[in-house]
C-alpha cells in the first residue's frame, strides 16, 4: 500500500515534469531542432543575450508586471479597506460579484471585451475630433493599454487576499489609537498597514506572477512594438520556437527553484528550532 | 471605521474596464458592421455547433481526468507530515513558473511521430502511433496545463479533514468504501466544485492548446473567436456574439454547479 501510494505521487510528478525536462535538455542541443538530438551545446545561452527580440520582450514584460502589480496593490487594498467598511450587504455582495468576474470569467472574454473598449474609445475620438475639429488623444494598443488590462485582472487577487486579513483585525486597536492621539492617517500607516502587511505582500505576488505569465489577455491588447515575453512566444509557436527561448525559461526554472528552495528550507529551520524551544521549556 | 470611499477609485475602474467592457461585447453581439441593430451574429453561432460540442466535450473530459488523477494525490497529500506537505505544493507549484505555451511546445517534442516517445517506442520494436494532431493529444494538452488548478484547491479542503474524523468511522466500523463515501467525499465537495470550475472555465475557452497538438483539424470556441478577431475570418461582430454565447453557457454551467457546494464564502476558492 505504501509503495503504492509512492509510485503514484512519482508518476503524477513525472507527468508534470516530463516536458520541462525535454525542455531544458533541449536547451543544451547543438543543432535548431526540437525533435533531433545532435550534441551538447551552450550556444542558445550565449546567443540569447544578443537576441534583440527577446531581451525586449523580457524588458516589456517587467515593466508592465512591476506597473500593473504596484498599481494594483494599492488599488485593491483600497478597495478592500472601503469594502470592509461598508455596512449594506446588498451593495458588498454585488461589489464581491464584479470583483470575481475578471477572475471567473473565461480570460478570453476579458481579452476581447478589452479590445473592443479601446477600439471603441479610438473611433468614438476619432468621431468628436471629426465633428468639432477639436484633435482628441487617441489610445493605440500599447503600454498603456497593456498595464490597464493587467490592472484589471490583477486587483482581484489582491483584494482577496487583504480582505481576510481585514476581518482578522482587532479593530479596537485602531480605535485606541486614535483615542491616543494619532490622527487618522497616522493611524492608517502604525495600525492597519502592518496588520494587513501579509495579505498586500501576498496579493502583490500573486499579481506579480499573473501578469508575467499572461497570454491570452495580453495578446489581444498588446502591438507589434509593445509585445511581452508570452505574446512573443505565442507568435514563435506558430512558425519555429527559437532555442533561445528554451535557453530563458530553463534559467528562470532554476532561479525560481532555489529562491523557493531557499524560502522552504528556512521555514524548515525557523520551525525544528521552535520545536527544540517548546521541548526544552517542557523538558 | 470611515473608509467607505476608500473602494471608490476600485468602483470606477471596475466599471470602465470589466462592465462598460462586457456591455460593449453584448452591443457588438446586436448589431452589424455599420451599427443598426441585428440578430443575425446570434443566428450565425448556430452555424457553429459541431465546434461548440467539441469545445465541450474535450473540456469535459478534460475536467474528469483532472479529478480523477488530482483527487487520489491530493488526498494522499493532505494525510503527509508537514515537511512533505510544503514539499509537494512547491513541487506543483513550480511548474507554473514556465509560460504553458512552452510546456505545451514541449509536449510536442515528445508526442511527434518522429519525437521522443515514438522513437522509444521504435527502439522497442512497437510501431508509431500517432499521438500529435488527435483529440487525445489536446485533451492531454488541457489535462497537462489544467491540472494543479485542481490539486491545489482540494488539497486546501482534504488538509483540514480531521484525522481524527476519519479514525471514528473506522472504529464504528465503517469499510475503507464507506469512510469514503460517507466521510471523505462529503467533506471534500467544496474542494471539488472549485477544481472542476477552475479546470472547465479555461479548458473550453483555450485556443491556443488546440492549435499546437490538435493541428488544423480540431478547432475550439476559442479558436474560433481568435479567428474573428486577430486571425483571418475578421468579423467583430460574429466574435462577440459567440464570447456571449460562451459567457451565458459558462455562467449556466457554474450556477447549476454551485448548488452542489453551500459553502457560505467563497473566500478560499483560489487562496
Amino acid at each position: 500500500m505504501r509503495f503504492l501510494k509512492r509510485f503514484y505521487v512519482a508518476l503524477v510528478m513525472l507527468f508534470l515534469y516530463l516536458p520541462i525536462g525535454v525542455l531544458i535538455l533541449y536547451s543544451f542541443n547543438a543543432s535548431k531542432s526540437r525533435s533531433v538530438w545532435s550534441g551538447f551545446s551552450l550556444r542558445w545561452y550565449r546567443d540569447l543575450f544578443s537576441n534583440e527580440l527577446i531581451l525586449t520582450s523580457l524588458y516589456n514584460t517587467i515593466v508592465v508586471a512591476l506597473c500593473a502589480s504596484v498599481i494594483a496593490a494599492i488599488l485593491g487594498t483600497a478597495a478592500a479597506m472601503g469594502i470592509y467598511s461598508i455596512r449594506n450587504r446588498w451593495f458588498k455582495s454585488m461589489i464581491m460579484n464584479v470583483t470575481y468576474m475578471p477572475i471567473l470569467n473565461p480570460e478570453i472574454v476579458m481579452g476581447v471585451s478589452l479590445l473592443l473598449l479601446f477600439v471603441s474609445v479610438n473611433q468614438i475620438g476619432a468621431g468628436i475630433s471629426a465633428a468639432t475639429g477639436i484633435p482628441m488623444p487617441e489610445l493605440n494598443l500599447g503600454y498603456l493599454t497593456l498595464v490597464i488590462a493587467h490592472v484589471t485582472f490583477c486587483t482581484p487577487y489582491v483584494i482577496l487576499n487583504v480582505l481576510p486579513k481585514l476581518r482578522q483585525m482587532d479593530k479596537y486597536v485602531y480605535e485606541a489609537a486614535l483615542d491616543l492621539g494619532c490622527s487618522p492617517v497616522m493611524a492608517f500607516f502604525k495600525v492597519i498597514i502592518p496588520e494587513i502587511m501579509p495579505g498586500m505582500a501576498t496579493g502583490f505576488l500573486m499579481a506579480l506572477t499573473y501578469s508575467v505569465d499572461d497570454f491570452i489577455i495580453s495578446y489581444f491588447v498588446s502591438s507589434a512594438t509593445s509585445q511581452t515575453l508570452p505574446v512573443t512566444i505565442g507568435a514563435m509557436v506558430r512558425k519555429r520556437i527559437s532555442p533561445e527561448i528554451n535557453a530563458l525559461s530553463a534559467i528562470i526554472f532554476v532561479v525560481v527553484l532555489v529562491v523557493l528552495l531557499i524560502i522552504n528550507l528556512s521555514a524548515l529551520r525557523k520551525e525544528r528550532l521552535l520545536q527544540k524551544k517548546q521541548g526544552g521549556a517542557a523538558g | 471605521m470611515k473608509f467607505r470611499y476608500a473602494s471608490l477609485p476600485y468602483l470606477v475602474w471596475s466599471a470602465v474596464f470589466v462592465l462598460v467592457p462586457l456591455g460593449l461585447v453584448a452591443v457588438f453581439a446586436f448589431t452589424t458592421q455599420d451599427g443598426a441593430f441585428t440578430i443575425d451574429n446570434i443566428a450565425r453561432v448556430s452555424n457553429y455547433t459541431p465546434v461548440f460540442m467539441r469545445s465541450v466535450w474535450l473540456a469535459v473530459l478534460a475536467t474528469a481526468i483532472c479529478l480523477g488523477m488530482g483527487y487520489p494525490l491530493a488526498y494522499l497529500m493532505s494525510r503527509m507530515n508537514g515537511v512533505s506537505q510544503r514539499t509537494m505544493v512547491m513541487l506543483i507549484m513550480l511548474p507554473m513558473w514556465i509560460n504553458f505555451l512552452l510546456r505545451t511546445y514541449a509536449w510536442m517534442t515528445l508526442l511527434e511521430n518522429n519525437g521522443v516517445i515514438n522513437s522509444l517506442l521504435r527502439a522497442l520494436g512497437f510501431g508509431t502511433v500517432r499521438m500529435i494532431n488527435t483529440q487525445g493529444a489536446v485533451v492531454l494538452g488541457m489535462v497537462y496545463n489544467y491540472l494543479p488548478f485542481m490539486i491545489l484547491p482540494l488539497y486546501s479542503i482534504m488538509t483540514k479533514i480531521d484525522n481524527r474524523v476519519i479514525e471514528a468511522a473506522q472504529d464504528l466500523g465503517a469499510n475503507p468504501f464507506l469512510v469514503f463515501s460517507r466521510v471523505i467525499f462529503p467533506l471534500s465537495i467544496p474542494g471539488i466544485s472549485t477544481g472542476v470550475t477552475m479546470v472547465f472555465v479555461p479548458s473550453i475557452s483555450t485556443f491556443i492548446i488546440s492549435r499546437m497538438l490538435g493541428g488544423g483539424s480540431n478547432m475550439l470556441i476559442g479558436d474560433l473567436i481568435d479567428a474573428q478577431f486577430l486571425g483571418n475570418a475578421y468579423n467583430p461582430n460574429l466574435g462577440a456574439a459567440i464570447s456571449m454565447v460562451l459567457m451565458v453557457f459558462i455562467l449556466m454551467v457554474m450556477s447549476i454547479f454551485n448548488q452542489f457546494d453551500d459553502s457560505e464564502d467563497r473566500e478560499g476558492m483560489l487562496i
